[in-house]
């Protein structure tokens, strides 16, 4: 049996959040942009936003249940809330704060703030908050964890460290943790499921590998930093191994994934993209030409902007290229690495 | 223009400081102490004193469990509670007693049902306590229902999902984060509630240590007496500063940019 299981609408404002979810003892990172209902979803589990309907149980306990009038109140559910900037009581030291909800012993030295324990919120760094945040939340023993936006209160030189210590201590809580953020990165390093959420539907829940390996539409795949371009398919190769696609510009390009007709997205993503000054005698059947529109240097991987591509190629090969913004260059991938949704 | 503008503030200055320098300027610092042991000063103290305390425990005891809920909840007529509890601020403080006598007199709206339960309101010690609280509850109300409209919604909302019960989120997280708002509109309310004259004249009268505050003794005495009026008139205005200064100095109290301990922030309504 599943340890948190949840079914339910909530009306917002131009939409409705409607989602079915069940998770054991893992961490589950429903992940979308913002006003897509995420912080409602979790809201809605803590007993902090009532639903039109539906049902919510967590450790075979009914906590919600439209149709049999059951509603336990927020104090009733063994929730631990991680609340998006943490919200740590200022008025009390990090030991009273944690203290808050019930006592455990050694909670703080297992999240490695026992030193902190007389000092004020305020005075905190924002990877020390968001321990104490997660230690407050922890020390009365929930049954579920609701993480929202844990990363985004975090400076970017300190977010690194911090999500692998989080991840960490989610696999070794065994505990269900939902999580929510608008970073699929953060998603990705953080849960063993993620559900790409958008208007309040949930699109695609797998693995972060699945999701990337097959999208289950376009939204999914640019919102997993995919390269989405819009075609339509000519037809097949005569040896029937291809689709032929012609891309808006009149591109013509290939793919593995077999499509008789009609409009499709060809799905491909930045690392499987290559970058030359002519087009190379590899294997890479697709070629598109165009100027280099922006080049953006992250750690030792550089970002390339080519025509509607964005290219993801290493320092190394920009440097020996000598590429600049604004040079005609060559993107180039596989036909294997495409994807026709 | 900023010489007009200089001129214009130098102006208000002087109009608000030559009333209280010239009280102190014909009281001679002896007559000061001297005025303190006369007996109507000591009467007036003492219920003046007495029933602003009780008073101001009742509006602090009422009042913050109200303005809380006034804070945090949103329903239908809101607004509306929340002009009515400004009423007393726009009236008149001799409509205010002539409303209490009305609703309180022997033979008035609930007089009967009071003096039937051996309560007779008119004229005693608890009309000035009713006086005093009817005309300082807005003052207090309309601070604190601002005051708990700033604590962030958030810290309550976590203090919930912690398994708090309603009581223990009210003592342990609203109160403490909203003290500097509350402790500010309660010393509002209670200079307020010291210095009320017109209703507790009315509903109440003016008698020597019973009904007569240090408001009304200096009212009583002006014709008589007017340097101990002058001497009360002197007492009020230091007890006036040390609270304007205590609202200043507590640190935390104004927290806001504002320097003025009184923020009447506008409440959101409904």
């Amino acid at each position: 049996m599943d340890a948190l299981e949840l079914e339910l609408t909530v009306p917002l404002r131009s939409f409705a959040l409607e989602l079915a979810l069940a998770a054991g003892a893992e961490t589950v990172a429903l992940v979308g942009p913002s006003g897509a209902g995420k912080t409602t979803l979790l809201r809605a589990v803590a007993g902090l936003v009532r639903p039109a309907r539906g049902r919510i149980a967590c450790g075979g306990r009914v906590w919600f249940d439209g149709a049999g009038g059951v509603d336990l109140r927020v104090e009733e559910r063994s929730v631990g809330f991680v609340f998006q900037e943490y919200a740590l009581f200022p008025h009390l030291n990090v030991e009273r704060n944690v203290a808050f909800g019930g006592a455990r012993d050694g909670i703080l030295a297992r999240l490695g703030i026992a030193h902190l324990a007389k000092a004020r919120p305020a005075d905190l760094s924002g990877g020390e908050r968001q321990r104490v945040a997660l230690a407050r939340a922890l020390a009365r023993g929930p049954e579920v964890l609701l993480l929202d936006e844990p990363m985004a209160a975090l400076d970017p030189h300190t977010r690194g460290s911090v999500r692998a210590e989080l991840h960490q201590l989610l696999r070794e809580l065994e505990l269900p943790v939902l999580l929510v953020t608008h970073d699929f990165e953060d998603a990705c390093s953080l849960a063993e499921r993620v559900g790409v959420l958008v208007d309040g539907r949930l699109l695609q829940l797998a693995t972060p590998d699945e999701l990337l390996a097959a999208p289950a539409d376009a939204f999914v795949a640019s919102f997993a930093g995919g390269n989405v371009l819009r075609g339509h398919v000519r037809g097949l190769t005569p040896d029937g191994a291809l689709t032929e696609v012609t891309l808006a510009d009149g591109t013509l390009v290939y793919s593995t994934d077999r499509r008789a007709a009609g409009e499709v997205a060809l799905v491909v993503y930045p690392w499987a993209v290559s970058v030359a000054r002519e087009a190379p005698a590899d294997s890479a059947l697709n070629h598109v030409r165009g100027e280099i529109g922006s080049l953006v240097t992250i750690g030792n991987r550089v970002r390339a902007r080519v025509g509607p591509l964005t290219a993801e190629v290493t320092v190394a090969s920009v440097e020996r290229l000598g590429l600049r913004a604004g040079d005609r260059v060559v993107a180039s991938f596989k036909a294997t690495a495409t994807r026709l949704l | 223009m900023r010489a007009l503008a200089g001129l214009a503030l130098a102006v208000a200055l002087a109009f608000l400081i030559v009333p209280v320098a010239a009280l102190f300027l014909r009281v001679p610092p002896g007559d000061l102490i001297a005025a303190l042991g006369s007996g109507v000063f000591r009467d007036a103290l003492v219920v003046s004193l007495k029933t602003s305390a009780i008073a101001h425990l009742a509006v602090l005891v009422v009042g913050t469990p109200a303005a809380y809920v006034l804070a945090r909840r949103r329903f239908l007529g809101r607004g509306l509670v929340l002009t009515v509890i400004e009423l007393p601020l726009v009236l008149p403080p001799a409509v205010a007693g002539i409303a209490l006598l009305a609703a309180f007199g022997r033979y008035q709206l609930l007089g009967g049902t009071l003096s039937a339960l051996g309560i007779s309101v008119g004229f005693t010690q608890l009309a000035v306590i009713l006086a005093v609280a009817f005309v300082e509850s807005p003052f207090y109300l309309r601070g604190a229902v601002a005051a708990f409209e700033a604590v962030d919604g958030t810290l309550v909302d976590a203090a919930r999902t912690l398994g708090a019960p309603p009581a223990r989120v009210f003592f342990r997280v609203a109160l403490p984060l909203a003290a500097g708002g509350l402790g500010a509109a309660s010393a509002l309310a209670l200079a307020r509630g010291l210095g009320e004259f017109g209703a507790t004249i009315i509903f109440a009268g003016s008698l020597q240590g019973v009904t007569q505050t240090l408001p009304l003794a200096i009212y009583a005495q002006f014709e008589q007496d007017f340097d101990l009026a002058l001497a009360i008139g002197a007492l009020f205005v230091l007890l006036g500063a040390v609270l304007l200064l205590f609202l200043k100095l507590v640190p935390g109290w104004t927290r806001s940019s504002s320097s003025s301990p009184f923020r009447f922030a506008p409440s959101r309504s409904s």
